[in-house]
Parts: structure tokens; sequence; C-alpha cells
């Protein structure tokens, strides 16, 4: 008898082992990155394949930067920084919090949660706005101020003319600004409510239109793939229109799952999104994308992703949406968990002065990691045109250790990409040498 | 005619035993319940109640395989039949366990792999309790 449960205990752990492996698929090659990806079949076996992300502290260690390029930690020991915006006069504001807290419905949230929580950083949510300032020019940002405090995980923020917009995970909120101001005065006033029930995706992401009269924020879905019910998407995974003025709003573009940041494109106006896909499809499906985003255009989610590939998982099914689904503009690589993007200027230098940087969280739902770098996506005619070439890496070690995690890039017309790194806890600074 | 002692099986379950087991039979099956109201409606929560009822069974199951181990110490004076109880036991878990595996996929993904598991699993279960509670404690079944 002892021998036969020993038999029946080897053959399960057999069976489990094999069932979470995809070693033996193609890794990322090109092949899934790009305008036009090929996307290999679904698949998903009995556990997940999961790597989570094993911190380690950055010691003397730096991220990497091209030649002819130098990194610099701006700020530490922030509280959880993930979005950043520089202002008018040079000075840089960053958002900082971590929102969320959704009940747990099943065994499976309940161990998830524990698992996913090792990659991250343990530092308390910050709520908070930090003002940094560089008074003489000298890269270094002597002066640090919270501008302002006891927000509710604010994330996206954007600047019109003399009013800060802070979107909270559960309100759009404004601030008065005057150029050099390093402290808000008084609370916020309220310009409109966000979709804020369980808040499965918190982040609110956030930009301003070219002439300032409407506001853009990303709503991510309230699940993975609708695992919370349907009715709890309502007003979820879409992109809002806002009137700056009287915070009136409608759906601008739907089906985006989780749309976690947001840019406007200089010179065409045109509003860019980087949005996370779904998980558990596979390594290789499908992939989280970086795309422009049309007025009243349906993205897919949850009934398919990248046009017309059906998610089986979802009930009721619904075939009219898909089929006028949006395939987005280019793919970033199956869950690297794209969290920033910002277009580059001139004063960048060289080949990344014309596309995007987008910030990559890196994966988790995935054997062999991916992400964890900050990548430049060239663009020709205003449009992604060629590879990503990694613009800041490294923070994935070659020890397997994991020493920060990309969250939002935002670029100094000056010349410098500003990046948050909520598992340091670090705002860095990239620059052309000079 | 009279008992005699020398009957094997004599002794009825212990309560905790007794106890455990049903309890596994009545979480399994609803577990079942919840996997046909799910497949039937479309409506999430039911596939949720099905992973907690799972998750339940497991560890009350798991129990009932801790007594039903100790049980084997009779197997070799007293036949088989502790041992095939054992067995059915051991196959309720295992396949039980990777039901809430399989129900650990998101929405219809556990479909319909889920709704076949926690049926069978379900009927090891009766079988497994119709065995506890006859034929170990009387002996007088086949």
């Amino acid at each position: 008898m002892k021998r036969l449960t020993l038999w029946a205990i080897a053959g399960l752990s057999v069976l489990l082992a094999a069932c979470g492996n995809d070693a033996n698929l193609p890794q990322d090659g090109p092949a899934s990155i790009g305008p036009k990806p090929v996307l290999p079949g679904q698949q998903r076996g009995l556990l997940p394949s999961m790597t989570i992300a094993s911190p380690a502290q950055w010691g003397d260690q730096r991220p990497t930067v091209p030649r002819g390029y130098a990194i610099a930690a701006i700020a530490t020991d922030l509280r959880i920084p993930r979005q950043s915006l520089v202002l008018p006069n040079g000075d840089i504001l960053v958002a900082e919090g971590k929102g969320g807290g959704t009940p747990k419905l099943t065994p499976k949230d309940v161990i998830a949660g524990y698992i996913k929580a090792k990659g991250n950083s343990s530092v308390k949510s910050g709520d908070r706005l930090t003002l940094l300032r560089d008074g003489n020019n000298d890269g270094i940002y002597e002066n640090r101020s919270v501008f302002a405090e006891n927000l509710n995980a604010p994330y996206g923020l954007a600047l019109i003319g003399n009013q800060l917009y802070v979107a909270n995970q559960d309100a759009l909120v404004r601030f008065d600004y005057i150029d050099g101001q390093t402290r808000a005065t008084g609370v916020p006033v309220k310009v409109t409510d966000l979709p804020s029930q369980i808040n499965h995706h918190w982040t609110k992401s956030l930009t301003a239109s070219a002439d300032g009269r409407f506001l853009y924020v990303g709503i991510g879905s309230n699940s993975n793939i609708t695992e919370r019910g349907m009715i709890a998407e309502v007003g979820r995974a879409m992109v809002w229109q806002v009137d700056a003025q009287t915070g009136a709003h409608k759906p601008y573009a739907t089906g985006l799952r989780n749309p976690t940041a947001l840019a406007i494109q200089p010179v065409t106006g045109q509003l860019w999104a980087v949005v996370n896909e779904r998980d558990e499809l596979g390594p290789e499906v499908p992939p989280d994308y970086l795309t422009s985003v049309r007025e009243g255009g349906f993205y897919g989610w949850p009934y398919s992703y990248w046009g017309q590939n059906v998610d089986p998982r979802v009930r009721p099914q619904n075939p009219q949406k898909v089929a006028t689904a949006i395939a987005p503009d280019y793919a970033l690589g199956s869950h690297v968990a794209a969290l920033g993007v910002a277009f580059s200027t001139p004063a960048m230098g060289g080949e990344f002065a014309d596309g995007v940087f987008v910030g990559e969280h890196g994966s988790w739902n995935r054997d062999k990691p991916v992400g964890y770098k900050v990548v430049f996506v060239p663009f020709r005619d205003g449009r992604p045109a060629g590879p990503p070439i990694d613009f800041v890496s490294g923070f994935r070690g070659t020890d397997g250790k994991t020493r920060g995690r990309p969250v939002g890039v935002s670029v100094d017309p000056r010349g410098a990409l500003i990046v948050a790194d909520d598992l340091s806890n670090t705002l860095w600074r990239v620059t052309p040498a000079r | 005619m009279i008992a005699t002692p020398e009957r094997p099986f004599r002794r009825p379950l212990h309560p905790a035993h007794a106890f455990l087991l049903a309890a596994t039979v009545t979480l399994f099956l609803g577990a079942l319940l919840s996997d046909l109201a799910y497949a039937m409606s479309h409506q999430v929560q039911w596939t949720n109640f099905a992973s907690w009822l799972i998750a339940a069974g497991l560890l009350f199951g798991g129990l009932v395989l801790v007594f039903a181990l100790l049980g084997l110490r009779h197997a070799d004076r007293r036949g088989g039949r502790h041992l095939v109880y054992g067995l059915i036991v051991l196959a309720a878990w295992a396949l039980g366990f990777i039901n809430a595996l399989m129900h650990a996929k998101d929405v219809w993904a556990v479909m319909p792999e889920g709704l076949i598991l926690s049926a069978i699993v379900f009927l090891l279960a009766c079988v497994a309790a119709w065995m506890g509670f006859s034929t170990l404690r009387t002996g007088d079944l086949p």
C-alpha cells in the first residue's frame, strides 16, 4: 500500500509539473512584436505559468542606458512612484501611491495575491504628489517638497494652463497651479467621479488634449477576463473624454482592457495609449500594445483580442461586437506590462528623437520574464516604424534578481527621460551625455 | 444467530471520521450543483461557489484520507476492504485537487473539464461514504 501511495503521489507531481511548463515554446522573438504580430495558439496548463520577480537592492549598480547617455537617481525613498509630469519651469511632479484592495473572491485570489505581492515593494502607499526641483540646472534635484497629500492613490497627471489635474483612483480632481509653486494651496476641487467600485485595475491614467479643452482618462477593466461578473464591467475598460471645464464626460473608445498610460502625439494631437492585455491565455498571447486611440473605436475586450481573435473564456459571447473590433497599431509583446508612455523630443538626440518611450513593469504570467525595461519605439511619418530598442534596461539582473520595475515615463523637453521605479521607489533621469 | 466476535469490521467508524466523510460528500455535491448552475446560467458567481466548496471538500476529504490511512493498520488482518476504501478516498482527493486547479482558471475556461471532474469526484465520494458507513462497520457486505 505504501508503495502504491507513493506512486500515486509521484504520478500526480509529474502530471502537475508537466502542466505549468512552457519552456518548449518559442520565446519572444520579433514575431510577437511590431505592427503585425504572429499570434500563437492559446495555451494554459493546469497551473498558470508564473515567474515572480525576486527583489534585490541596487547597491552600486545602475540601470543600463545606451552609449552616449547617462542615468542618475534624482529621488529615492519615494512611496510607490508611478507617474510623473514635467512642469513648464522644469520641476517634476511624481504621483505616489497604490490603490485597489479588491475583495478576494476565490481561493485562487488568496493564493495568487500572496505570490504576486512578493514581486512588489512593501512600502506603504504615499497617496501624495512630490515635487522635485533642480534650481541650478546641474542635474541634481536638490529641492524636494510634498506638493499635495492625502490623495486617494493618485496616478495620472496633466497640466492645462494654471490647472493641475490629478486622476485619483476614484475621482478626477484639480488644483490651482502657478509657475514655481512648491505646495498646493488648499484641497483639490473634484472635476468628476471616476468608476471605482471594486477597482480591480485601479490606476486612472490621464492626459490633456493639445488644445486644453479635454482630458482623457484611462479606466481599466474590473477583472482579468470578466471573472467578477459582466455587471462589474459596466463603464470599465475604456477611455473617457472629459470636458476640462465642466467635468462632463463620455466614453471616447472602449474594449481597451487596461489603458495604463495615455499621451498626445506632438503636431497631430492624436491620442495614443499603452494597454495591458489579458492573462492566462498563454505566454505568447495576447500582446500588450501601443495604439493610436480612435474616437468611438472598440478594441475587443473582453470578447476578443488583437482584432477578431475570440477569447473563448467569455460567456455569453458577442460575435457582433467582435466583428467591429479594431486591431491595435503596435504589439509590445505579451505580458510585458506597459505602464508608461511618452513621446520623445529632438532634444533626446540621435536615433531617439522621433518615437515613444514605453515603461514596461515586467511579466509574471510567463516562465521566462519579459519587460522590466524602458523601450523606445521609433516613429516615422507619425507611425511606429521598426522594432523597439532597449533604452533603459538592467532592472532584472543576470543573477535573476529584480532591482527595479519601471512604471511611468515622461520626457523633459530640455532633453531628459524621467522613469518612475515602483520597486526601488526611485525616480531615474536619463540624459544625453553632454 | 448471535454476532460472533471473529467477524471482521465490527467497530463502527470513529464519529469524527463519519462526520468528515459525510461532510465531504455534501461539499462535493454542492460543487457539482454549482458547476451545473454556472454551465446553465453563465453567472460567474456559481463558479466562485464551486471553487470554495471544492476547497472545503479537499480540507475535509484530506482528514478522511488520514483516517483511511490509519485504518490500513488493520488491512492485512481484515482483507482488502480497508485498502480499497483508502484507494477510493485517495482517488477522490487527488481528482478533487486537480479539479481545484481546474477551477482556478478564469470563467468559462473551467468548462467542461471542471464539471466532468466535479461529477467524478462526487461519485467517488459517494462510493467512499457507502463503503465507509456499511462495509467497514458491519462487514456484512460483499
